[in-house]
């Protein structure tokens, strides 16, 4: 109902008195849902109602998401050694000769397992791109390795088509990531053994790490000792600590 | 001097009347954008904490870090990354909402036409400006709801608002949103200009503050009633 322009004082009181009344209330009613989210229960150490919405996020992004809408690269001369920034499930010492990729199905179950050579094996793929780290820095560097669709197709006779997901953790288990079968597929995703045709260090993930534009830093494991394929989400180390599970760039 | 007591003893002596000033959804976006913007600033500062680079300086010389320690102690803002994000990127939705909200009812309803300063206008805020400083003894003359320099910083400010959600949407989804990253010119630029708009709302907030006492209380109260009370001798002033 449109507001006259013009009020009488009196018209004006009833007015005012119901706008302040209007307010109070409106107050009040932000206060209490603001003191309710707070104190929702927790998923995953943040307000359940905001990891609803971490989720709602996810399923707008994910829909929007294209397999060859690639993430710009840059000039190989602007990539430099990308600093470190964790070192979760990489406390303990790695024996690089007795290394192995376990590979396991939606139930558990042992389908495989690869020397590096085996992955080197694969076409191998080159990008340079600009790395995000979900603390807001960003650095362009470059990554040489296997495409994860590529490994992954070895299985494809032995796999069940409702794969969504994949697991991949570090050998000692202390360290996992869960990502969205989308983007694992997606061609700018390597199972990378070099930065800037070096094979990488310790610090960097030796000797086999995830590489991908499209996740923040989070989901590019190092160190990689397991991957499982899923029909769900898995454990996801940074994501049971509060941020969020698809952390898609 | 007659005192308010025995004014309102007399019938017919309350002669003011009540002009429209703020319509409905204005108001309401108005007030609700105040709590958003508080909790997206707030969230917003958790997360820079997380890569707290920028400063002010010259070459080498560092005039001041944003931000000192003793600031995100007290705010605490320290170690709260994923809720910072939780927070932001959920509410983010709830301030695009009203902004778009606004733009959509400015357009439709014209009330733009207060908003948006004219050719003039610019010139004229610069007066407005002085006078208000103190500088420049007479005011300069208003023709409608807002003074330049109001229509000036009120302009900005929606401006403001829509480059922080662009800018947002830049850091957001770099990758999905590549062509808009590319035009506000990269990735890490996005994230220092949606920096400096924080920063401007803050500014601006301490300004509307002061410009709002200083206009007095009628003023303030339109913005909840919608009515600003005059008194008859403002109405020359009004019909001007």
């Amino acid at each position: 109902m449109p507001e006259p322009e013009e009020l009488t004082m009196d018209e004006y009181r009833v007015r005012s008195r119901r706008s302040v009344l209007t307010g109070a209330a409106a107050m009040l009613g932000g206060y209490v849902g603001w003191r309710r989210l707070q104190d929702s229960a927790a998923d995953h150490n943040i307000p359940g109602v905001l990891r609803d919405v971490h989720e709602t996020n996810e399923s707008i992004w994910s829909t929007l998401f294209r397999d060859d809408h690639q993430a710009k690269t840059f000039g190989r001369a602007d990539a430099s050694i990308l600093q470190v920034n964790g070192f979760q499930g990489m406390r303990n010492d790695i024996d690089l000769a007795t290394w192995q990729l376990n590979v396991l199905g939606p139930d558990g179950e042992r389908l495989g397992a690869h020397s590096l050579a085996d992955i080197q094996a694969l076409p191998m793929h080159e990008m340079t791109i600009q790395h995000k780290c979900i603390e807001g820095w960003a650095q362009v560097t470059n990554w040489s390795g296997a495409r994860f669709s590529d490994f992954m197709d070895l299985y494809a006779d032995r796999l069940p088509d409702d794969i969504t997901d994949v697991y991949l953790a570090t050998p000692d288990d202390r360290y996992y990531v869960s990502v969205d079968l989308a983007t694992m597929r997606h061609q700018q995703t390597l199972l990378a053994y070099q930065m800037l045709d070096q094979p990488l260090d310790d610090a960097h993930g030796a000797p086999l790490r995830l590489a991908t534009p499209l996740k923040y830093g989070i989901k590019q494991i190092k160190r990689i000792g397991s991957v499982q394929f899923r029909r769900d989400k898995g454990g996801d180390f940074w994501g049971e600590r509060g941020y969020d599970w698809y952390a898609g760039l | 001097m007659t005192s308010v007591l025995d004014s309102t003893d007399e019938p017919n002596v309350d002669n003011r009347r009540a002009v429209l000033r703020h319509r409905r959804p204005s108001r309401w976006m108005h007030w609700i954008n105040f709590p958003l913007i508080t909790i997206m600033i707030w969230s917003g500062l958790r997360i820079y904490w997380a890569e707290d680079i920028y400063a002010l300086g010259i070459l080498d010389w560092e005039w001041f870090s944003f931000f000192p320690d003793w600031f995100n102690e007290k705010l605490g803002l320290e170690r709260r990354l994923a809720r910072g994000l939780a927070f932001h990127l959920s509410f983010g939705w709830l301030f695009a909402i009203n902004g778009l909200a606004y733009g959509l009812y400015c357009a439709k309803s014209g009330e733009w036409r207060h908003l948006v300063p004219d050719r003039d206008g610019i010139r004229n805020s610069v007066g407005v400006v002085l006078h208000d400083l103190g500088i420049r003894q007479d005011a300069p003359n208003q023709d409608g709801r807002y003074n330049s320099a109001q229509q000036l910083s009120y302009t900005i400010i929606v401006a403001l608002g829509g480059l922080a959600l662009l800018t947002g949407f830049a850091i957001f989804k770099p990758t999905q949103l590549s062509l808009l990253v590319t035009l506000l010119g990269g990735y890490e630029t996005a994230r220092l200009i949606h920096f400096w708009v924080c920063l401007a709302f803050v500014g601006f907030f301490v300004i509307h503050v002061v410009q709002v006492i200083r206009a007095g209380r009628s003023n303030f109260t339109s913005m909840v009633t919608g009515y600003e009370v005059l008194d008859p001798e403002d109405d020359e002033n009004e019909d001007a």
